[in-house]
């Protein structure tokens, strides 16, 4: 390689690599990522049922992403990674979304700025509370900023026409089916102004962090459940807390397991020896 | 560690390819590894844990293991779970030096769970079985020097429904066992007595009390194994596998299947019927 030809100023190196992720960025389809009365919910525009947008990253943490999938695959797996390595050396209690936010936004700054291309990926990390007022989201950008956002974000495409309409329509405290048609028909509205499209189940990539569940709180929305929740005439407004359908974890690609309890059989510590509390398992044995 | 805790996140934690945490750990922090430490230089002498059984019944398993840890003749605990959920759908139960033997169960719940968030499936039963042979394959070393590991392993295979044991060898060898099986100490008279007790027909609720039973007859023989306290109300860990998941039977539920088992052996000490 010869040297190179011409001095390029930094403020002009870091505006075209900043242009050149928003780009990509903008391609993608959206997601909007807002808090309910129970918990955080995420909705994404994603047709695929095996490449997710949205996953689990502890027993609390939720993760989503828009941009490059192979880029925001690669920081959901180290983020697994992370939280997973945090709570065998500690804790299970002691893995947090505010860690987990700072080592992304050190990574993606340190790719940002070093390497030949920026991450055309935009992350947000939610944790979901005891109570609404512990819930916390945050989004990270392709430059490694970090923003601490109350109640709702949204990502990708259209994001400003969706946080535009989330800023008017967004109240605190809506139960899960409002949230849900909320974001989906800020997800379907098209920003030019013209007709709405259509997005039904299938197009949807729908999970929870339900404050209601033990332990693992992230789970999937999909199938029945999903199609009662977005019809507004039926009457299911949330996720039902121990439905035999509901899978604790996150298993096959958009559906959760048929056999699944949703009851976690341990308490959340990382020492086998304090996992079992007898009183919070009532169920006896086998009756 | 710690540097990747603070800054950025180090190339292990974005190296493509493995949905494994032991592997993981074997890269970036090897020193957390059961088998990669240095071996102590005689036998030591640490608590070891007892008896676990285990027996399948129609649409699942039951395993329970009895609470107690010696060191020696000495006992060391008297409350010490030994039966533990490994995830949803299948559980562990430890015999052998326990200082060991939670480590290595915590890694394997771990590693279970990991594997379930970055593939977005379960993994297979036997899968599990041979995630866990491979972890105690590497505490070979351990057990040479007195710090042997052997535990249990049972789940149910979602694809049949039915409760299935693996038993295993301080090598790693992993074998599948039939109906029932015990390990520990005082296995020898668990054997015998869940031989007699087991009966392919039992649900669930005669397959705890089976279990209970096997427990008893075993602590009645081996001073290492712990029977029900009836002062403390200390009793064995009960876990009972089907297909919707595992749960623990409540203390209750337990002092209620002791009871029963007590009151047929007043006056008939060996259980005869």
């Amino acid at each position: 390689m010869s040297q190179m030809p011409f001095y390029v100023s930094p403020e002009q190196l870091m505006k075209d690599r900043a242009d050149f992720a928003r780009k990509g960025i903008a391609r993608g389809r959206s997601v909007v990522v807002l808090a309910y009365d129970n918990g955080i919910a995420f909705v994404a525009e994603n047709p695929s049922r095996a490449l997710h947008k949205v996953s689990e990253i502890y027993d609390r943490i939720g993760f989503a992403a828009v941009g490059k999938y192979n880029e925001f695959e690669n920081l959901r797996v180290a983020g697994i990674r992370y939280a997973d390595l945090r709570g065998y050396s500690y804790d299970r209690g002691d893995v947090t979304a505010r860690g987990l936010a700072n080592a992304y936004a050190q990574t993606l700054g340190a790719v940002f700025t070093q390497e030949s291309k920026p991450h055309e990926v935009e992350i947000a990390v939610a944790e979901v509370g005891a109570g609404p007022d512990g819930d916390q989201i945050y989004r990270l950008t392709y430059d490694g900023s970090v923003t601490d956002v109350r109640g709702f974000l949204a990502m990708g495409g259209a994001a400003e026409a969706i946080d535009a309409g989330l800023k008017e329509s967004f109240r605190d405290g809506m139960p899960l089916a409002d949230a849900l048609a909320l974001a989906v028909r800020l997800l379907a509205a098209d920003p030019a102004g013209g007709e709405p499209r259509a997005l039904g189940p299938g197009s949807l990539e729908v999970a929870v962090l339900d404050r209601t569940r033990v332990r693992r709180t992230f789970r999937r929305i999909t199938g029945e459940l999903l199609m009662a929740l977005l019809n507004p005439s039926d009457p299911t407004q949330d996720a039902p807390a121990d439905d035999p359908a509901a899978g604790p974890h996150d298993p096959a690609p958009g559906e959760t397991h048929a056999d699944a309890s949703g009851v976690s059989p341990r308490h959340t510590s990382t020492n086998p020896q304090t996992q079992r509390h007898a009183e919070e398992h009532p169920t006896s044995d086998g009756k | 560690m710690t540097a990747a805790d603070a800054g950025r996140l180090a190339a292990p934690f974005r190296a493509p390819g493995s949905a494994s945490f032991t592997e993981f750990l074997g890269q970036h922090a090897p020193d957390l590894l059961p088998g990669r430490r240095a071996l102590p230089p005689r036998p030591v002498e640490a608590p070891h844990g007892t008896t676990i059984v285990a027996l399948t019944y129609a649409g699942g398993l039951v395993m329970a293991g009895d609470r107690r840890a010696t060191m020696g003749n000495l006992i060391a605990n008297r409350d010490m779970e030994k039966v533990f959920a490994a995830d949803e759908f299948s559980v562990v139960g430890i015999a052998g030096t326990a200082g060991l033997a939670i480590e290595l169960v915590k890694l394997f719940q771990v590693e279970l769970e990991h594997y379930e968030k970055i593939e977005g499936t379960l993994m297979s039963l036997e899968g599990k079985a041979n995630r866990l042979a491979t972890m105690i394959r590497s505490n070979l070393g351990m057990a040479m020097q007195g710090l042997a590991v052997v535990p249990m392993f049972g789940g149910v295979d979602l694809d049949t429904g039915a409760g299935r044991i693996f038993s295993y060898d301080v090598t790693g060898g992993c074998y599948e066992e039939h109906d029932h099986h015990s390990i520990g100490s005082g296995s020898m008279f668990a054997r015998g007595s869940l031989k007699k007790l087991w009966h392919p027909a039992a649900d669930a609720e005669a397959a705890v009390s089976v279990a209970v039973e096997a427990l008893f007859d075993a602590a009645d023989d081996d001073s290492a194994t712990g029977g029900p306290d009836v002062q403390r109300r200390i009793w064995p860990t009960v876990a009972v596998v089907d297909a919707e998941g595992v749960r623990f039977a409540d203390d209750t539920a337990i002092a209620a299947v002791v009871d029963a088992v007590l009151a047929r052996r007043l006056g008939n000490p060996g259980g005869a019927r």
